[in-house]
Formats: structure tokens, sequence, C-alpha cells
């Protein structure tokens, strides 16, 4: 595995540090080296809030996203803001439920789920965020789906155990989308 | 190995603390180092420790001050604006003597300033901060991991020394997360017979003081502080040094600055430019051998840093002004980007200075 910069951007409240902390959590595991930065300024307060997530083979540098290897964009700005930084082979992931707009690069994979409305539909509408992140473990070859429940049991704590169940549900559902 | 886990910068330093012995935490909360106090508030009533949210900043340092005095480990943190109000019980504990720690997770200034990154209380916290001659030792982590052992160090430090250990952080490293052990730094325990623990009526008294009214008394208080600096500048200088054996041109960077840095040293590399990094640890001592060393190899030094040029005046010093020395920076919050430190490095090579 090379070093993967993943950037996960929407608004405050949806999950977007959480998602930020799983993959952080899956690499972990996997022993990997990780980064994981969230933004933190007042923004995160039902603005625009942002996570940066890197997960290499070797020490990582600058914790700084600046060329994202996958984009997970969860609302209208993020996808405006950041979809010109992601690097030409890389992969944009779009929650489609809340952006109707199509990404407009021709270098780069995209993939529209549309994740807040399948969270919905599967009884966790608060588990976008999950969904977009099955998603992403199945359609990027330097992830894996395995070791996904292991990683949700360390990230959970022991008095929320019932919240391991649904955000599985939701990382399935992401991972079985078929488009 | 022990088993890796994900902290935050500033848990990380909470739980290195408590793990060095530190069982009095003294604060106030601001932006970006509260988890600090949160994870004391939590962690410290559990552990028959004090976890104190003061009235102020002013009154904090001077509640460490107390307990310093006492003999006890202890500690306060806070970011920029809080840091400067600390000041004057800063110069009061130096001027006593007495150990303490203190955090500062760095914030864009000057004034209230705003919550994102920075490195500019450098001059602060190298220079001295409050009034009168005196340092603190300052370290500088640039990873989760060194937020931790620089803590355990800086206690260990602050003990050996009865001095200040300041860690100089900034809102980046206090605000990431990264796998972190707790194994690497020994906990020292020196013993501490100045401190007020009270005589039980069969020893003379202790007296923990700054005020000296007769000159030549504080002078020689001065001058004795000054032989002890002498020992930390010659025994405790910390640096990390990254493809320096056949640099041509050595970027200069600590902090989150020197993770930034290092990826353009590389970047320079690939393009055949022999770059390298020289990363002070401690910034006070300030690793002034490693840079005159440097200077008779590398043509010139590029200070990479998140203020308007604070550190480059050490590295002139240090090199004696023999090579020129270039800033590449942001400030206000900003991170400089790999890509701005790579162009710097280029026009460095290109100068052929």
């Amino acid at each position: 595995m090379k070093t993967t910069q993943i950037l996960i951007a929407g608004f405050g409240g949806q999950g977007i540090l959480f998602a930020g902390k799983f993959l952080a959590y899956k690499g972990l595991l996997e022993d990997l080296q990780v980064s994981w930065l969230p933004s933190y300024g007042p923004e995160m307060r039902g603005g625009t809030a942002n996570c940066n997530v890197i997960l290499s083979e070797e020490a990582v540098g600058s914790p700084i996203v600046t060329d994202p290897d996958v984009l997970i964009a969860m609302n209208l700005p993020s996808l405006e803001k950041y979809e010109s930084t992601v690097v030409p082979g890389g992969q944009i992931y779009v929650d489609s439920t809340l952006i109707s707009k199509k990404v407009e690069r021709s270098d780069v994979q995209v993939f529209y789920i549309p994740a807040t409305k399948m969270a919905n539909d599967a009884g966790v509408p608060t588990l976008a965020n999950m969904v977009m992140m099955g998603c992403v473990l199945k359609n990027n070859p330097e992830l894996t789906f395995d070791g996904t429940a292991e990683t949700m049991q360390k990230l959970v704590p022991a008095k929320k155990a019932n919240l391991v169940e649904l955000n599985m549900k939701a990382l399935e559902a992401g991972r079985d989308y078929a488009g | 190995m022990a088993e890796r886990v994900l902290m935050k910068g500033n848990e990380a330093i909470a739980e290195a603390a408590i793990q060095a012995g530190c069982r009095h935490y003294f604060g106030y909360p601001i932006t970006p180092q509260t988890e600090i106090a949160a994870y004391m508030a939590k962690k410290m009533p559990k552990i028959g420790g004090t976890f104190l949210q003061a009235e102020s900043e002013i009154a904090s340092i001077n509640m460490v001050y107390g307990a310093a005095a006492a003999g006890m480990r202890v500690m306060t943190s806070s970011s920029s604006p809080g840091i400067s109000l600390k000041g004057e019980g800063l110069s009061y504990i130096a001027g006593s003597d007495v150990p303490a720690f203190v955090v500062n997770v760095q914030r864009g200034g000057p004034g209230l300033g705003g919550i994102q990154p920075s490195q500019s209380d450098y001059f602060q916290a190298t220079k001295g901060g409050g009034h009168g001659d005196y340092h603190m030792i300052v370290l500088a982590p640039a990873s989760v991991q060194e937020m931790a052992s620089l803590t355990i160090k800086g206690f260990n430090l602050a003990d050996k020394y009865n001095m200040i250990s300041m860690i100089l952080a900034d809102g980046t490293i206090g605000q990431m997360m990264e796998p972190i052990s707790f194994e690497d730094v020994e906990v020292e325990h020196y013993d501490k017979p100045w401190a007020l623990t009270g005589t039980e009526c069969k020893r003379k008294h202790n007296i923990v003081n700054s005020l000296y009214l007769q000159p030549e008394v504080l002078e020689r208080k001065n001058f004795e502080r000054y032989e002890k600096y002498k020992v930390v500048e010659e025994n405790e200088v910390l640096y990390e040094t990254y493809m320096m054996d056949d640099a041509d041109y050595c970027v200069v960077a600590f902090g989150i600055a020197a993770r930034v840095a290092k990826n353009a040293v590389v970047a320079a590399r690939a393009e055949g430019i022999k770059a390298g990094l020289i990363r002070p640890i401690t910034l006070w001592p300030f690793p002034k051998k490693v840079l005159r060393d440097a200077a008779d190899q590398v043509k010139s030094f590029i200070s990479v840093e998140l203020n308007m040029g604070q550190m480059i005046d050490d590295i002139r010093l240090a090199t004696e002004c023999r090579r020129p020395v270039t800033l590449c920076n942001r400030v206000g919050g900003m991170i400089p980007s790999p890509d701005q430190v790579l162009q710097s490095i280029r026009e460095a090579a290109k100068g052929g200075n």
C-alpha cells in the first residue's frame, strides 16, 4: 500500500469526524501508520466540517491532506471546494441525495451514492456517513471491508454497544449498493 | 511492544502527565488545548489528584507556583493569549527556582488572534515571556507520540534543574490523532529538600521566594541561575536530522512545520536537489552546534516557520551568518504546503549560494 490521503467533507453534524476516525482506527488495526486531523473551528457548529486522514506503510509526514487520493463529499460546498484538489486517477464519492451536481472532471473515478436516502430507508437516518464509508471500503483498491466489525467494536464505547450493529447496517448498505 | 492506541495530541499530553506522576492540574479553558483540561477533569478525581478550573489564567499559574513550591509535580496548559496572562507567574516561578510544567498549544496572534495553528510564540517561549533574565526549557513535539514522550521528559527536566519546562506545540499537533504507545521515556524522581512540606519542628524552615532587595544578592542569584543554564545548554539539547549526510541545502523547522518540511525534502531529493532537514526538538537550549557544523557543509539554510520569522534569528546566530538563511512561512493560522517549501528549496538551489 502506498500512502493514501483521504479528505472527508460535509456539514457539521453529519458525522464527518467520526467517519474519519473509523478509517483511522481501521488503518491502525491493519498495522498501518495513520494520522487524523479534524477541522476544529467554529464551522463545526452546522457549517462545513472536514477531516484529513492519511494511511501509510511509512511514517506519515505532513498530516495535512493537500492532494487527496480519495474525496468523500457530503455537501455541495465541499464538492465545489475540493473537486479540483483530487489527484488525477483518484476517487470522488458523492452523496447524491444532497448533491445533484455532477463531477466535472474526467480524470478521476466518481461514485454517486444516495447515502442520506439509503440511511433513512435502512432506519439509520444519522448514519449516511457510514453508508459512504461502506462504499469507499468496497471500491477503493487500497482499502478492504475485512475487519470492519472489529474496528467498530474498538471505536464504539462498551456502554453504547448497540451502536455497533446500527453502524454495521449502514456500512453493509454502502458496501452492497450496486449503483 | 505496548498496544498502539489513537489519541489526540492534547489527550496524549494529559495522559503522559499523569503517568509522569503529575497529580495537580490548574487551568482555564481556551481553544485549541481544552482537551487537556477535559481529560484531567475526568481522570484526576479518580486517582486522588486535583483538577481545578481557576477563575483566570493568572490565578491558575499562581496555583501552579504554590503547588510547585510544595514540591508537587504540577502543570498548567493554555494557548497563546492565555500564556501571555501567565507571563508574570512564569517569571516568579523562574525567579524562585522551582520546577513546573507548562503547555502552550499555540494559535495565531497577536491579540486574541484566531484559533488555528501557529508558531508565533517562539520568541515568547525561548527569550523569556515574563520579565527578568530567565529561561525555560522549551520542547517542540512534532507528533502525538512526542507530545507524550516530551511531556514525561519535560517533568523530568523541570525537577532535575528546578526550572520551568514548556511544551511549545500548535493547534494541529494538539488536535490531530495518531497511534501512540506509552513506553519510551522513563519517569525520573528527584529529591526536593527545598520544598515547603512543613518542618514538623525538626528542621529549619524552607523559603521559596523571588524577592531579593539587596542588589548584591539578586545579582548572585542571577549569576548562579545562568551557571545552571549553561549546564542545561551543554547537556540537554535535542534535535533530529533527516537526510543531512550529503545535503547542500538545509531546511530548519520544528513541530508541525517540520512534518511539512520533511515531505518537501523528499520531493526535492526526487528532483535531484540534495536537501536535508534539521529539526530542533529543544528550542531552548537551541541546537547551536549541529547548525554551526551544518554551515560548514551546506550552501544555504531555509527556515520554515508558522510566524513572521522568529527562529530564523537563532539560526543566523548559531551559524554566525556564514550562509544565507531564507524564510518560508505562513501566519495567522495558515500552514505552508509541502509545495511551498519545495519551491523555497528550489529557489535556494537555483541561487546556488
